[in-house]
């Protein structure tokens, strides 16, 4: 019920090495990776959501062995075939094979500031009205899955499914990720941060007084 | 006898498996076709990794930081409501579009993950280390935090309570922490030095004068 990158709480991983700040790629091809991810974004074909879809949907035997860039750069050429910007006889023999039609939209060098300045905001005026204040008390959701969509794209990760929390803030109305991940439309709605008492997720908590905050949107939740 | 298992190959139905498995490869092999396509521009590439690698990095956060030690109006502006303030100070971007600034105190200490991907606030810490985008840190972060502090020397009082942030929706989370003691008088520029980029995640400390 649940996919391999919602890994969050998971037992059995070892050490975090930590890094010099400046590091940025381990590899020469990383940089390379992460620009052709970028730049591809700009032809329109795909949302943050359906990226995002697209890494989780990796067979959980390639997500456990790829390196980061490795999931990006696998789940692009699969985003790239299933919208038809690219033929699988073009990614099995390397070349391109005729012309295409999104020549126009390709990004520009001089684009480049512009659009990484730009992003993509996520908040978007709803009609759905706020049901939680601050400090009250909810429940997640008992499924860590997409509703509508079976095997569908979801942001509520499994260990807090079905956990008691307060609200902690509204964030204001933002993209539904559920939906905008599967051409169902942005069905902006109220986003909060949720606060779950480590005690309330764990069995074994380090402390009595810690928390885990998740933003969850009002549709992961109901009253306790 | 010896018989192969029914379902061991090594390709499945994805169409990235058709790529070369090497991934410097694979990446090449995509790069040379969306070229010949006229789908990417090489320069506007080069252009990309230019500005993550020589512009915007941590110490645009650092600076975020420095000048909320030093001036509290600014600070108070910035954890009632980050963007503005952020933004005016030109730090504003993909995967910055929503920030929200968490204060470490004497009582509480925030970190910040993103169990389900990588989530990071880009235009203020530019792109994640390695170590966030790993497995070890995605997974153990939000049940064992004070374990993973300890991968980084770092070790907290006893009643301090922790609180750690998934990211889960577009929200990207800054940790301003505790400004160190020794530091009365310093300007903004030399407070900056003290700043770390895991110290706004929240797997470090601030760097004592």
């Amino acid at each position: 019920m649940t996919r391999v990158h919602d890994m969050g709480a998971r037992f059995g991983d070892g050490p975090v090495v930590p890094e010099p700040e400046g590091v940025q790629f381990h590899e020469n091809w990383h940089p390379r990776a992460l620009a052709v991810t970028l730049a591809c974004g700009s032809l329109g074909l795909w949302n943050i959501d359906v990226s995002r879809h697209a890494r989780e949907s990796l067979s959980p035997k390639d997500y456990a062995r790829f390196s980061y860039y490795e999931k990006w750069i696998s789940a692009l050429a699969d985003m790239l075939v299933e919208k038809g910007a690219l033929s699988s006889e073009e990614l099995a023999s390397g070349q391109a094979i005729g012309p295409s039609d999104l020549v126009s939209r390709k990004l520009a060098e001089a684009a480049v500031a512009e659009v990484l300045a730009k992003g993509a905001p996520a908040d978007r005026p709803s009609n759905v009205a706020p049901l939680y204040r601050t400090g009250d008390l909810v429940k997640a959701r008992a499924f860590p899955e997409n509703i509508a969509v079976p095997g569908g794209h979801t942001r509520l990760p499994s260990y807090a499914a079905g956990a008691t929390g307060r609200i902690l803030r509204l964030h204001g109305s933002h993209v539904l990720p559920d939906s905008n991940a599967h051409g169902r439309g942005e069905a902006p709605e109220p986003l909060y941060a949720v606060a779950f008492r480590a005690s309330d997720l764990w069995a074994h908590a380090e402390h009595p007084r810690d928390e885990v905050i998740v933003d969850m949107w009002q549709s992961y939740l109901g009253a306790t | 006898m010896i018989l192969p298992m029914p379902h061991d190959h090594t390709h499945d139905d994805h169409p990235h498996s058709l790529l070369p498995s090497e991934p410097a490869l694979r990446v090449k092999a995509l790069e040379t076709i969306l070229t010949q396509k006229g789908l990417i521009d090489p320069a506007a590439l080069d252009e990309i990794i230019d500005t993550y690698e020589n512009r915007i990095g941590p110490r645009n956060g650092a600076h975020v930081v420095a000048r909320a030690w030093s001036d509290s109006a600014f600070r108070a502006a910035l954890l009632e409501d980050a963007d503005p303030v952020v933004s005016e100070l030109g730090y504003y971007g993909r995967q910055g579009e929503h920030i929200v600034a968490v204060e470490n105190t004497d009582d509480v200490h925030n970190m910040v993950v993103c169990t389900l991907c990588s989530c990071y606030p880009w235009p203020l810490l530019g792109i994640p280390p390695g170590w966030y985008k790993s497995d070890a840190y995605r997974a153990r972060t939000v049940r064992e935090p004070r374990k993973v502090l300890a991968d980084f020397g770092v070790e907290l009082p006893e009643n301090m309570a922790v609180r750690v942030w998934d990211s889960t929706a577009e929200v990207r989370y800054l940790v301003i922490p505790q400004r160190p003691a020794g530091t009365e008088g310093m300007s903004e520029a030399d407070l900056m030095d003290l700043v770390t980029r895991d110290s706004m995640i929240g797997c470090g400390l601030a760097k004592a004068p």
